[in-house]
């Protein structure tokens, strides 16, 4: 195998010969340009996240098939029992499970942060001299993208099978932006597990014991007044029904300001706890 | 303008830094000039690595100091890092992105516009031979071509001082001058380079000043030769005409340098140390005494040469166990930084 083509390809082999004069050029100091300003640092390692989108597609997986499996599933699954047909309880249930399915890819920011830093690429991200924080900034927002694109599959997938918001377009478009800034907040979680554990397979795996019971225990299937009072006392205390009551009360054309105000609240204080600690580990490491 | 630096570009001293059980760095102290190559030469396991992430701002150190152009590497990090850059042991560019785009992501993460960005891979990916790869994804590279890429990213902004973690390991011989002419041309330019290797002749053939470094700390430092010469001995190599007279050479060598002589494999060689060894004549002195008493002895030699020790040698002397790879750090860290 020659050291200088690629195994992929059947080119002939070219010897590289380091040519002195185009060291030289390349090599020339020139002036240093100012650092970029945090949000154009930020942005650039979105674009990054964006072309790994393109050269990795079937990352695109879990936010395309996993949301529609879902749907389909508790629908069919839950319709007949829990509502008179799959068709009336989707009206309750579909902005549920929209988020449900984003919350739960929000893990794969942890996961993505895991890879990178095991191939060693984030070295060199740390190495320059930027705004620290933008390189996790710009990967979350690579991957609010994504949560853009699950929650729109999943709403054409609702429309299909027959989900009609009362809230119109608006509605809609104001359920899933209440979702996209809780998602934004609640990954800071997952870049500090992504920072502290030692494999991508022990990401997923703490991901999902918080995940689980997070999404489960909360009001996405069920009307939680049918639940035991411990239990209740669970969900009412968790983030994601707060967030379900305030999409569901968006999608259908009301507000929840209670439910709202909680979730300003987590998402602010998911950022900043979070977010301290992703950048305290961060610099630390 | 010269952003260039003369002086020290890394000071540093009683580095030291754990990683659970593990001393990476047990009291390190190094002094590197600018404006040349400096070796960090020891074999795996010896704090190489674990001192390049301290100077380059990626570890901190549990104790002692560091200064990379007068900035404290701690308190200053950020000012350490507008003047470095790092290529690691492990692919420093986002491999799932092709050669173009890790240069254009690079060119504006240093604050180049757009199209300056652009201008810039594209001269890059040519002077270091990458034009026709430049599409193609960074995973499918050779070994070669990704090491050039590592580097052609680490000198996107002309850096003051370049780490390079062992940028020959696993290389093939063609390669690997294809990065010593890189590493050339890049110090003929003014950057500093500090070059960590567990080869020998590399440290040898590209480094001014040459740091030994064995289980976290410096165990000897100078110039190639000053540290050859600090072992104290060069070494005679000699081919005699008549296989039949080699055992009276042996004997003469004997009694003129009353050191062991050794028999080569080939029946007409004979090597012998000379130099240091408590006596007051230095090799060459020796070697031609020696070579008199040999043409007095009316031993014909065809061929004769005094060479300085390898730098194998000079390790097994400082050290009094040969350069051999030990367990590897980067993997002890991951392990104990979690």
């Amino acid at each position: 195998m020659s050291s200088d083509t690629a195994t992929s390809t059947g080119r002939a082999p070219t010897v590289f010969v380091p040519s002195s004069e185009a060291l030289a050029t390349v090599l020339a100091p020139g002036a240093r340009p100012p650092r970029p300003s945090p949000l154009s640092a930020s942005l650039t390692f979105s674009w990054r996240a964006l072309l790994k989108i393109k050269h990795v597609p079937e990352q695109l997986f879990d936010v395309t098939a996993f949301p529609i499996i879902m749907v389909l599933m508790f629908t069919y699954l839950f319709g007949g029992a829990l509502a008179d047909s799959p068709r009336d309880y989707l009206q309750f249930f579909l902005p549920g499970i929209m988020v449900t399915s984003v919350v739960m890819i929000t893990m794969y920011t942890g996961v993505g942060l895991n890879t990178d830093i095991e191939k060693g690429v984030f070295d060199r991200f740390r190495t320059l001299p930027v705004w620290r924080p933008a390189a996790l900034v710009g990967m979350i927002v690579g991957d609010v993208l994504r949560y853009i694109l699950a929650a729109l599959v999943i709403l054409t997938v609702g429309l299909v099978l027959g989900f009609r918001p009362d809230g119109g377009v608006l509605g809609v478009l104001a359920g899933i932006g209440l979702l996209v800034v809780f998602s934004f907040a609640f990954s800071w979680v997952w870049t500090f597990f992504g920072l502290i554990l030692r494999s991508e397979k022990s990401v997923m795996g703490v991901s999902m014991m918080v995940l689980f019971p997070l999404t489960f225990l909360s009001n996405v299937f069920v009307d939680p007044s049918t639940m035991p009072g411990w239990l209740q006392a669970f969900v009412k205390a968790n983030p994601i029904t707060h967030l379900v009551s305030s999409v569901r009360a968006a999608m259908a054309g009301t507000t929840d300001a209670s439910a709202m105000m909680w979730i300003v609240l987590w998402s602010a204080a998911f950022i900043v706890v979070f977010g301290t600690l992703t950048m305290y580990r961060y610099n630390r490491r | 303008m010269s952003r260039r630096t003369t002086g020290l570009a890394i000071e540093a001293e009683g580095l030291t830094r754990s990683f659970g059980e593990t001393r990476a760095l047990a009291g390190l102290d190094l002094q590197v000039p600018a404006g040349a190559v400096y070796g960090l030469l020891g074999p795996n396991g010896a704090g190489k690595t674990t001192a390049v992430r301290v100077l380059a701002t990626l570890l901190r150190p549990d104790g002692g100091q560091a200064r990379v152009f007068g900035h404290d590497v701690v308190s200053e990090a950020d000012a350490v890092r507008s003047r470095v850059s790092l290529t690691g042991q492990y692919a420093s560019v986002d491999e799932d992105l092709t050669g173009t785009e890790n240069l254009i992501l690079l060119g504006r993460l240093l604050g180049l516009p757009k199209s300056a960005a652009r201008q810039r891979a594209e001269q890059l990916l040519a002077a270091f031979g990458l034009t026709e790869a430049a599409g193609r994804q960074v995973k499918k590279y050779s070994g070669g071509m990704r090491r050039r890429i590592d580097i052609a990213a680490s000198i996107l902004n002309t850096p003051d001082l370049l780490f390079l973690d062992e940028p020959t390991t696993g290389l093939d011989p063609r390669s690997r001058n294809q990065v010593w002419e890189i590493i050339r041309a890049v110090v003929s330019h003014g950057t500093t380079v500090l070059l960590t290797t567990q080869y020998l002749d590399e440290a040898d053939k590209l480094a001014s000043r040459i740091a030994v470094v064995d289980h976290g700390r410096v165990i000897a430092e100078g110039t190639p030769g000053e540290l050859k010469s600090s072992v104290g001995s060069g070494t005679v190599h000699l081919r005699l005409r008549d296989a039949d007279q080699r055992p009276e050479a042996e004997r003469v060598l004997q009694a003129t340098l009353s050191v062991p002589v050794q028999l080569e494999a080939d029946p007409v060689a004979i090597t012998a140390r000379v130099g240091g060894d408590g006596t007051e004549l230095d090799a060459s002195a020796q070697a031609a005494r020696a070579l008199g008493e040999l043409s007095r002895a009316g031993i014909v030699v065809d061929d004769f040469s005094l060479g300085q020790p390898s730098l194998d040698e000079v390790f097994l002397a400082l050290t009094d166990h040969p350069a051999v790879p030990a367990t590897d750090e980067r993997d002890d860290e991951l392990e104990a930084a979690r």
